[in-house]
This record gives C-alpha cells, sequence and structure tokens, in this order.
C-alpha cells in the first residue's frame, strides 16, 4: 500500500485542477482511503509537488518493421547515445539492460527513456498487419510501459476488393479478424490508396482519385472503416493520416478530409505534417488557422500535432512517396518497404533546421495549432516520434506551450523568411499545467478508449507521475520524482530503479467465422507466408491483455 | 572521454615539459578501451592521478599505474612504449600536445582528434584519425582499414588536418572527408576516398581499386601506380598543376622523398565520380 500524500493533483478526467489530495494505492489500483490501513502504507509526502496520472502518448513509433529498418541503417543515431546497464539490486542482482540511439533507440532504451520523463503507456502509431508478429516481439523487449498498435489498413488489398464490391459487411468481418490475427488495437488509415499507387510510382492527390487496380477511391476507404469501426465498437476510433502529407497546399485537403468525416468519430494524427499552405514550388507558409478552424468545429474530431523539434531525426511512415520525396531532396539515405497485399512504407533521417525556411514553418505550425485549438481534450502532444523529433523532446514542447517567453525566445531564432507574417507572435496563450495533463494523459487516454488509464479515481491503474514544481518546466518534466507504474515505484529522480514487465493492450472482436475461409484463399494465393502462420496467437503475448469492444 | 576527465580537474599543477613516459608491463591480448591515455587527461595530472586513470581490459576496469609504469607528470607530451596493439581510442579527441608511440598502436588512435601532434613508430590498425578535425597524425609503418574515414552511417567523417603514413594503408582511406589531406606514401587497399565530400589523398605507392567511388568535390592524387579505374570517371585533360607543387613542397619537408620529377611533372586529370556530384578529380601522374 501506497499514500501520495499533500500533493498537488491534477487529475482532469475527475475536474481535479491542482487541488491538494491524497492517492492511496492498493495491488496496483487507486482505491479510496477507507481501503486503505495507513500504518502500514509506505507514505510518499509530495508536498509542494505535483501529481499527475502517468503520461499517455497516443502516438509514436516504438516498435515493428519502420524502427528496426531505422535502427539498422542509423548506427550514427547511437553513437554518443549509449545507456549502460546498471545495478538495480544487489540481491537478487537486476540490472538494467544496455541500450543505445536517440530517435530509433533499441527496444529497453525506449522504454527507460520514456518512463523516466514520466510516461507509462505508449501506443505504436503503424503495424503493418504482416508484421504485427514482429512489433509484439519488440513490445516483449519494451518493460514496464504499457503498450498497443494500430494496425495499417488503408491500402489493404482485401479491403479494397470488398469496397469495389460493396461489400462492406465482408470487409468488417475480415477487419474484425485482422485485428484479432494480429493482436492489435485499432484501424490506422495512412494516405488510403496513395501507398498502393505508389507501387505503380503514382500517388492520390485527391479524395476522388482512383486506386490503381481496385477502382476505389481514398474516400471511399476513409468512409468504410470508419463505419467498420462504429460496427465492431472498437475502443479507439479511426486513427488517420490524409493525403499529401508534408506538401505545400496541403492544408486544404486536409480540411477536406476533416470535413469528409463530419459526424463521425476520427482521430487525425500529426495534423503538423498536413497543415501547410502556399503552392507547390512557392514558398510554404503556415495554414494552421485552415485546418485549426475546421478541427474547433467538429467535435466529433481529434488531432495529435506532431511537432517537430530541431535537430538531427528520422522520419519513418507507411507513406511510402513522402519518404521517396524527402529521399530525393535532402539526398539521405532512404529505405522502401513493400508489404506484400497491405501497406508499404519508408525510413530517411532528416535534420530540422532552424535557418530553413521550411522546418522552421513546420515549427510554426505545430505551435500554431496547439494554440489554436480551443479544446484541449481534442488536441494532444506528440512528435510524431521520431518523425518531428524524438519523444524525449516532449518536455521542450511542453516549456514552449506553457511559456510564451520562452516560445518567443525561440521563435527569435528562426529562419526569417518563416518569421515573415507569423501568426505565432499573436498568440498569447498559455497552457496550464492542468490543461498539459489533458493533453498528455487525460485526453489522450480517453480517446485510445483506456477508461482505466490517464486518471487518478478508485479503480484506476496506479500509473502515476509525481513532479517538482519548477519554474523551468522543461526541466520539471524531463525528470520527475516518482514515477509509479501498477502501483510500483519504478523511477526515482529520473532514474529508472525497478523494472517489470508491462502489458500489451488488444483488441478482438467478433466476426462470422465464414469469413475465414475467404481470407485462407487470400493469403494462400497472395502471400510469402501461410495462412496458418499469419495470426499472432495469445501465447505469443506473455501479459496481454484484452479490451473489450461495445458493438 | 579525454575532454570529460580534463573538464573536472582545475588545472593547478604546473606543465612539466621532461614529459610522461608509459612503459607497458606485460603484454596484454585483451582488448583495451584506453582513452584516457590523451594529451588532455595527462596535463593536469601529478602521477599518482595519471596511474589512477580508468582503462577497461576486457570487461575489466582497471587503473593506468596496473599495466603502464609510469615517469613524469603533468605534461601534454606523452611516450608510450610497448606493443599496443589491443589498446584502442588511444589519444581519441586529443587537443593539444604530443602523442609518441615506440611500438605498434591498436584502433581508433587519434580519432576526433582536435589538435596536437600523434607520431607512431610502428604500425596502426582500423579507423586511425577516423572523424579528425585538426592536428596531426604520423604513421612510421603501416595502418588498417578505414583511415581517416567516417564512421558508419555518419554522412561526413575527417573535417581539417593530416595523416600521414609512411607504409600501406588498407580499404577505404579518407571515407567520406569534407576537408583535410592524407598522404600515403606505400600502397592503398580498395576505394580510396570512397564518397569523399571534399580533400585531398595523395598516394605515393599504387592507389588500389575503385578509388574515388562515389566522391563529390575530392581530389585523388596518384604519384606511383594505378589500379583499373571505375568507369564513372572521366579523362579530361593533361596539365601541369601549380597547386599540385605547393602540396608536393610540404609533403617533402614533411620527410617523404619527393623527385624534382614529381615536382615538374605532368598529370592526367579524370573528373568523377559522374555518379556523384561529379566535382572530384583523380590525377595521375604520367
Ligand atoms: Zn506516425
Amino acid at each position: 500500500m501506497i499514500g501520495i500524500i499533500n500533493g498537488r493533483v491534477y487529475d482532469p478526467c475527475n475536474g481535479i485542477d491542482g487541488k491538494v489530495r491524497d492517492i492511496w494505492v492498493k495491488d496496483g489500483r487507486i482505491v479510496s482511503p477507507a481501503e486503505v490501513d495507513r500504518s502500514a502504507a509506505d507514505i510518499i509526502d509530495a508536498d509542494g509537488m505535483v501529481v499527475m496520472p502517468g503520461g499517455v502518448d497516443i502516438h509514436s513509433h516504438i516498435a515493428g518493421g519502420k524502427v528496426n529498418a531505422g535502427r539498422k541503417m542509423r548506427p550514427d543515431d547511437s553513437r554518443g547515445h549509449e545507456r549502460p546497464s546498471r545495478e538495480l539490486s544487489q540481491s537478487p542482482r537486476v540490472y538494467t539492460r544496455s541500450g543505445t540511439g536517440r530517435s530509433v533507440a533499441s527496444t529497453f532504451k525506449t522504454a527507460y527513456d520514456y518512463v523516466e520523463m514520466g510516461y507509462t503507456t505508449v501506443m505504436e502509431g503503424a503495424s503493418p498487419p504482416l508484421m504485427a508478429r514482429h512489433t509484439h516481439e519488440e513490445f516483449e523487449d519494451i518493460p514496464i510501459l504499457d503498450k498497443g498498435g494500430y494496425i495499417l489498413m488503408g491500402n489493404n488489398h482485401f479491403i479494397m476488393d470488398c469496397i469495389r464490391r460493396n461489400e462492406k459487411e465482408k470487409a468488417r468481418d475480415y477487419v474484425a479478424w485482422l485485428l484479432g490475427a494480429t493482436k492489435g488495437f485499432g484501424i490506422k488509415i495512412v494516405n488510403p490508396g496513395g501507398v498502393e499507387n505508389f507501387k505503380y510510382k503514382q500517388n492520390v492527390t485527391d479524395l476522388d482519385d482512383k486506386v490503381i487496380g481496385f477502382d476505389v477511391t481514398p474516400r471511399r476507404i476513409l468512409e468504410t472503416l470508419s463505419w467498420i469501426n462504429d460496427e465492431l465498437g472498437l475502443p479507439h476510433v479511426p486513427h488517420i493520416h490524409g493525403l499529401n502529407l508534408g506538401l505545400n497546399g496541403n492544408a486544404d485537403i486536409t480540411a477536406e478530409t476533416l470535413i469528409a468525416m463530419t459526424g463521425r468519430e476520427a482521430h487525425f494524427t500529426h495534423l503538423q505534417f498536413m497543415s501547410y499552405g502556399g503552392e507547390m514550388g512557392k514558398p510554404v507558409r503556415s495554414a494552421a488557422e485552415v485546418t485549426a478552424r475546421v478541427v474547433n468545429a467538429n467535435p466529433n474530431i481529434t488531432v495529435d500535432v506532431g511537432q517537430v523539434v530541431f535537430g538531427d531525426t528520422t522520419t519513418m511512415t507507411a507513406d511510402g512517396p513522402v519518404q521517396y520525396r524527402l529521399h530525393a531532396l535532402t539526398g539521405n539515405k532512404w529505405f522502401n518497404d513493400d508489404v506484400e497485399a497491405e501497406t508499404g512504407g519508408g525510413v530517411t533521417p532528416c535534420v530540422y533546421r532552424k535557418s530553413n525556411p521550411f522546418n522552421a514553418v513546420q515549427w510554426l505550425v505545430g505551435l500554431e495549432l496547439f494554440l489554436l485549438i480551443e479544446d484541449p481534450w481534442r488536441v494532444y502532444l506528440t512528435t510524431d516520434h521520431p518523425n518531428g523529433g524524438p519523444f524525449t523532446c516532449y518536455p521542450q514542447v511542453i516549456r514552449m506551450l506553457m511559456d510564451r517567453d520562452f516560445r518567443m525566445q525561440a521563435f527569435e531564432g528562426i529562419s526569417k523568411l518563416a518569421r515573415k507574417n507569423a501568426l505565432l507572435p499573436e498568440l498569447d496563450r498559455e497552457y496550464s499545467l492542468y490543461e498539459i495533463a489533458i493533453i498528455t494523459r487525460a485526453g489522450t487516454a480517453k480517446r485510445i478508449g483506456l477508461d482505466w488509464k490517464g486518471h487518478l479515481g478508485v479503480g484506476a491503474d496506479a500509473d502515476i507521475t509525481v513532479y517538482a514544481d519548477m519554474e523551468d518546466r522543461e526541466a520539471m518534466f524531463a525528470r520527475p520524482r516518482y514515477v509509479f507504474k501498477d502501483g510500483v515505484l519504478v523511477a526515482r529522480d529520473g532514474q529508472i530503479v525497478c523494472e517489470r514487465p508491462g502489458q500489451t493492450v488488444y483488441v478482438s472482436p467478433d466476426y462470422d467465422t465464414a469469413i475465414e475461409k475467404e481470407v485462407r484463399r487470400h493469403i494462400e494465393d497472395n502471400y510469402t507466408i501461410a495462412f496458418e502462420h499469419y495470426a499472432v496467437s495469445e501465447k505469443e503475448l506473455s501479459n496481454g491483455r484484452q479490451v473489450a469492444c461495445k458493438p | 572521454m579525454g575532454s570529460q576527465l580534463n573538464s573536472e580537474k582545475t588545472t593547478a599543477v604546473s606543465i612539466n615539459d621532461d614529459g610522461v613516459t608509459l612503459r607497458l608491463k606485460a603484454p596484454i591480448t585483451l582488448p583495451v578501451e584506453a582513452e584516457s591515455i590523451c594529451p588532455d587527461c595527462f596535463v593536469g595530472c601529478q602521477q599518482s592521478e595519471i596511474l589512477a586513470l580508468p582503462v577497461f581490459c576486457g570487461r575489466r576496469r582497471k587503473m593506468l599505474g596496473d599495466i603502464f609504469s609510469v615517469s613524469g607528470e603533468a605534461s601534454d607530451r606523452i611516450t608510450v612504449e610497448g606493443d599496443l596493439t589491443h589498446f584502442k581510442r588511444i589519444g581519441q579527441g586529443m587537443s593539444r600536445g604530443r602523442l609518441t608511440l615506440r611500438g605498434d598502436g591498436g584502433m581508433h588512435i587519434g580519432a576526433y582528434m582536435k589538435g596536437g601532434e600523434i607520431c607512431v613508430e610502428g604500425n596502426t590498425r582500423d579507423w586511425t584519425g577516423a572523424h579528425m578535425t585538426g592536428g596531426m597524425i604520423r604513421i612510421r609503418g603501416n595502418a588498417g582499414h578505414f583511415t581517416g574515414a567516417a564512421y558508419p552511417g555518419e554522412i561526413r567523417g575527417v573535417n581539417r588536418g593530416t595523416i600521414i603514413v609512411h607504409g600501406d594503408v588498407g580499404n577505404e582511406t579518407g571515407a567520406r572527408m569534407r576537408r583535410g589531406l592524407i598522404v600515403v606514401e606505400g600502397h592503398t587497399g580498395e576505394c580510396t576516398g570512397a564518397g569523399m565530400i571534399a580533400g585531398s589523398v595523395f598516394v605515393f605507392g599504387k592507389l588500389g581499386a575503385r578509388a574515388g567511388a562515389g566522391n563529390k568535390r575530392g581530389s585523388i592524387v596518384a604519384l606511383g601506380e594505378t589500379a583499373p579505374m571505375l568507369p564513372t570517371y572521366q579523362y579530361q585533360c593533361r596539365a601541369q598543376f601549380g597547386f599540385l607543387g605547393v602540396y608536393l613542397r610540404q609533403i617533402r619537408k614533411w620527410g617523404i622523398a619527393v623527385s624534382d620529377d614529381l615536382l615538374k611533372g605532368s598529370f592526367r586529370r579524370f573528373s568523377g565520380d559522374v555518379t556523384a556530384l561529379n566535382k572530384g578529380e583523380i590525377l595521375i601522374h604520367d
């Protein structure tokens, strides 16, 4: 039993905004004071400290094929970022694992870096179905954190075939089968149809463009998968990466896509990369106002930002054509992936420079989105790790949001061209600790559909982060005083003190088993592996937790 | 690590001009991580502190005094005696002084070196002077592969500084160098100057196969024989290049025999690599 007493608690799900409250923990859960024998409890006096639920990341690339391709092609990302093994206890002898890497860190280091920053749950942003086993095997080596993965479906041949034939019920059953077979958590859509077209050196640029060989459109793929998401009652909503990512003037198509989803629940990821103005071949401008306006007007839409942080990183996405273009632009090394009948992908390193007008505008767009989207419950903190920058930069972004002077100081350092006519100086908004708690845990946990996370109410998982209340918010959020996972102290003063397994959350929606026969034929006709070897079994997850669907 | 050790000290010790000599007590075949053998570390250290500097022998942490007898203190002039083939990272990141090895040295000697001078009287192994940004390294014997090269995955490597090898070198000498000069008196292995961004490599012996693959703006000067060249280099002209005289006279001062014939000679210029920027060149002495 643990009591965290006298701390100022920020628990937005329960409306607690910086009130002094005592938090009691028993058997890994938050309990009411009545259930605790105080004389037997370990008491942590958090007087003057800030208590929040553990951080919950709605979108980050931490495991699977692309991340591992990044690790393999970037030994330079490891150099200077070595994390030696450290002794946690003498008897029995327990050590942390050593690891390397910054933007594409090895598995154990990824977990330690997140936990030391006060995060306890992280969702992998994009796993190709065929690579799900790889993703889960890496999850097994990402301790402490609870994890789950979104499964890429926006360019899936089986689904596109069903849509062409107007067999959306069949597509629904297939998606249900696929989520169970991959032990995935939700539906991810990346550049619907565009990744398929890239296999013919083409792309889609409009919601009504044709997908080669399937006679379907990005719009129909989005509509169908959104309908399926509802039908299956998945805990999360469709997780969407739209069209024309990274291109000048893409804010218009992004706004159009957002509007196309009006009345439906949807999450748009890394909106920063989708909110650019200007035309091709002309200087880029921020169009954060355009997309933020649509988001503000559509209460069913949530977004995460994908903030850019200046410095070296590795970009990776299932959006193959994007990575090809970035490689052609920078001359940096490039990895391209064709995942059989499902999706594609690419990886290429990237350096975001303050002096580069395009990069500086990207940085501006992210901050402007944070400040323009009014409801913090609908905009979440991400860097689309590692695409906009490593997640270890979150504390820096938090300080940018909470401290206008700090933000403006950084603004003065960016490209003059980007500063011209920029909106950012006019935005005086500063986030409060309560709002930070929403965009980094309460809001994200709720939107992912993990009701037992992101809050400190009775019955919630005892994932708790205690920060020293420091004026420098970057230092404060970089090194929490205490991090508890399932009621166990796992990090103290920004250092791991205990390693334990985390959970993998997944869904397994019901479906008409008649579909299996057809899926078997599809896999046997089109894949390099047999049907029997495709599905990830429950036994392969040492600590899986099935989350119920509510059709 | 060198600079880190240095910065922890408040240099109250006065500099001793006689230098520090390390003598290997017994041969070591385990790999030794020895970045503490560096003028920047030694300059502020009394002898007792030098004896206590850390090295990793295999997986065990030891002190310099465990494996060397030490004479002298507080100097940026270091002489090391013994077979140091298995000692890695000697002089890594050094910025000043002089480091002399009376014997063979191991991998990564003078990697990330910023200034000062390293002289190895024997041979060295791979990665000599990798990523150096200043200073001079002189190897009397042969050097291994990746001499003055960039580490795996890095876009650019050596950025200023000079490496002189009196013997032969292995493959990928000067790979992805950005600036600087490498002079090889003997032969080179394959892919000399692979992916060079700029800088110069002079080879007096035989220039190995596939030299200058992916070279953007670098100059490779072949003063002796050459292996067959890549088809991505195009012959352009035969000429006498004034700037070569400047280089060669300096190289002569560094103790490499440069005949008057070479000084006055004409060169065939090949430009390439056409698959890269095509602003690089291989100059071959007639
Ligand atoms: Zn992403």
